[in-house]
């Protein structure tokens, strides 16, 4: 070992501080080495991940410090960008993952940063919108509408000013892809805005966060800060949530950033023609614009556009959770194997255990078994099986998990986060726990209501468990296709899924 | 004292587009809740009805009416957290917390790779298995 300590690179990224990567800072900086705080490379189960000159280290604690610059640790990995789980991904939107300092306008500018905004106002805004709409981007919150089309009828609306929206809202368990995003990169999403701001005339953004992440919110801030002046005349404010998972529904999101409750309004009119404040706005998911800056780059449009399957262009940052062995985040072409991604990039399941299910796009996405691993990822895919790819966020199970409990839990959950606004959420979601609950006790008894002596027309016996069945599903047809929005509309989702593929657990 | 500081969280988001959020979030912040009071000056600041502002603060889960001495901890129960095994270390997470934390419950800490996790304040924490937790709930105490 030289008299020279090494330069060593680890990642401030909250998952690694959650993991320990302060103390590892601290124990390297203690040793005499040069500690420089990085973006996560997002192979999380690695963290806190060591860098020094290319090789990696991981997961690390104080105590490795040591034997790591003695060369003689059994943590070494090898060189990090040549690792399996990176070398199957293709990485556009999470390039710098890893390999740049967060808020370092240096870093940013020395890996292609600004090109795109450079660009992008050196052109006509129909222009800009036109190379979006060529791209194939699609909103990459869950929606998947198409986004040129979307900044076109904004570009197209008449309003006294306009606005730029970024939903970063996150609230979907097992995604954190906009987190990354977020404390990694923070200057790729508001070139992007910026972009979106020159195509369709807008002078505001607002970046809506959620409270659940404070090491985002800080990192934004600051990054607002430094890039003031490169965005200027354009001006991006960033606003958190309060705890209210619908507000990742862009318009219950508006009316929270208007200082409303959140709740859903009802469309039409399009956020695009009377969103925030009643003025044309860009509602855009953090994955989306932070795409932007790619495709504005030379050449980035056809390269986006080459990339994918079927009408699902570009890559999808897809976050591999719950008890996966190799969870993180893997940005990869649309196309690629539900099954590709769970057993090969993944590892399958962290216990060893076969998978039971996964569950794709959060907590209103369906369960998938295993027999259908070989499905594409991709919009068009996902819904012809009755799913959705959402944000692309993977909850792998193994074969512990119980499928009714999880069922019920969409229900309550929907149930503990509707906004109120419509009925079948508000008041479907609880019957909808009272009825998984009936079903698996086993022992139907009387429907108290039904019991009482003012519903002289009711059935006195108890239902039969078909006839349970048989109202779970009349339920999830109304909230289904009687919601106002998709946390009603997509709860259905887990609750049918989990049905029809693994009835034994509702027993 | 509160009155002043109260003035002092008006004035400063005087004028922004849409500043009850914000403000709600620092009253929160300085004084722990969102009391009725606070709710009449916020309401006479911007021009609102009380009705309004209570409608707000009692729809968001991070605005409460009272306050609460006792140490958060939020714990992730969320379905990633879930198939990590969060559900197992609920009873001795409540039993640490007695009735000296208030053990909150959260969905989704976006550390959904390596949960179970929980946040305390703003610091983070992952890989927890059931000691690691209740020392966290005892440090907090």
């Amino acid at each position: 070992m030289s008299a020279a300590r090494p330069t060593v690179r680890i990642s401030d990224d909250a998952l690694a501080l959650a993991c320990g990567a302060d103390g590892v800072a601290a124990a390297f900086a203690q040793a005499g080495c040069a500690v420089e705080r990085v973006s996560s490379w997002g192979m999380h189960w690695l963290e806190p991940l060591v860098e020094i000159d290319g090789q990696g280290f991981g997961p690390v604690t104080p105590a490795d410090v040591g034997a790591i610059l003695a060369g003689t640790s059994a943590k070494a990995i090898g060189p990090i960008a040549a690792h399996p789980f990176l070398a199957r991904q293709q990485r556009l939107t999470f390039a710098r993952a890893g390999r740049t300092r967060p808020l370092s306008l240096d870093d940013y500018a020395a890996s292609g940063g600004w090109q795109g905004l450079d660009r992008a106002r050196g052109m006509a805004p129909a222009d800009v919108v036109a190379e979006v709409t060529a791209s194939g981007l699609r909103g990459r919150g869950g929606a998947g509408f198409p986004a040129g089309i979307k900044w076109a009828a904004v570009a197209g609306a008449v309003g006294p000013r306009k606005y730029i929206v970024c939903n970063a809202d996150e609230g979907d368990s097992g995604t954190f892809a906009d987190r990354m995003l977020m404390e990694g990169d923070p200057f790729q999403l508001l070139e992007g805005m910026a972009i979106a701001a020159h195509a369709v005339g807008a002078q505001r953004g607002y970046i809506y966060v959620r409270s659940e992440y404070p090491h985002a919110v800080a990192k934004l801030r600051t990054a607002v800060e430094l890039a003031a002046p490169l965005i200027a005349p354009f001006v991006v404010d960033v606003r958190v949530g309060a705890g209210a998972y619908v507000c990742g529904e862009e318009t219950s999101l508006l009316n929270s950033l208007e200082g409303r409750r959140g709740e859903v309004r009802t469309k039409p009119p399009l956020p695009a023609l009377s969103g925030l404040f009643g003025c044309p706005t860009v509602v855009n998911n953090v994955l989306t614009l932070a795409a932007v800056p790619h495709i504005l780059a030379p050449g980035g449009a056809e390269a986006y556009a080459a990339l994918g399957l079927g009408r699902s262009r570009g890559t999808m940052p897809v976050q591999l959770a719950g008890a996966v062995r190799h969870g993180g985040l893997c940005e990869v072409p649309f196309g690629i194997s539900l099954g590709e991604l769970v057993e090969e990039i993944g590892g399958g399941t962290l216990s060893g255990r076969p998978v039971k299910a996964v569950q794709v796009g959060g907590p209103l996405g369906a369960y998938i078994p295993p027999a259908q691993f070989d499905l594409p990822f991709g919009y068009e895919e996902f819904a012809a099986a009755d799913a959705l790819i959402g944000h692309g966020g993977i909850v792998v199970l193994d074969d512990s998990a119980d499928m009714g409990r999880l069922a019920r839990f969409a229900m309550a959950f929907c149930a503990a986060e509707s906004c109120g606004k419509c009925t079948p959420c508000r008041i479907g979601s609880t019957r909808g726990v009272e009825l998984i609950d009936r079903l698996r006790s086993g022992a139907p008894e009387a429907d108290p209501v039904a019991a009482l002596p003012q519903m002289r027309n009711a059935p006195k016996a108890p239902r039969s468990r078909e006839a349970d069945l048989a109202l779970l599903d009349d339920l999830c047809e109304t909230m289904q296709f009687g919601s106002l929005c998709a946390l009603g509309g997509f709860t259905p989702y887990p609750v049918r899924s989990a049905l029809r593929h693994w009835p034994e657990d509702f027993t | 004292m509160t009155e002043p500081d109260l003035t002092a969280i008006l004035a400063r988001h005087h004028g922004r587009e849409g500043p009850l959020l914000p403000i709600l979030h620092d009253v929160q912040a300085a004084f722990g809740c969102v009391s009725p009071e606070a709710e009449r000056a916020i309401a006479a600041a911007l021009n609102l009805s009380r009705a309004e502002v209570h409608g707000v603060v009692s729809f968001y889960h991070d605005f409460t009416a009272a306050p609460d001495p006792r140490p958060v901890v939020q714990l992730c129960r969320a379905e990633a957290c879930q198939a990590r095994g969060v559900e197992s270390l609920v009873a001795a997470a409540e039993a640490a917390a007695g009735n000296k934390v208030r053990l909150a419950t959260v969905y989704c800490l976006g550390l959904c790779s390596a949960g179970p996790s929980a946040r305390v304040g703003d610091e983070v924490h992952a890989r927890l298995d059931e000691a690691a937790l209740v020392s966290l709930i005892e440090a907090a105490r």
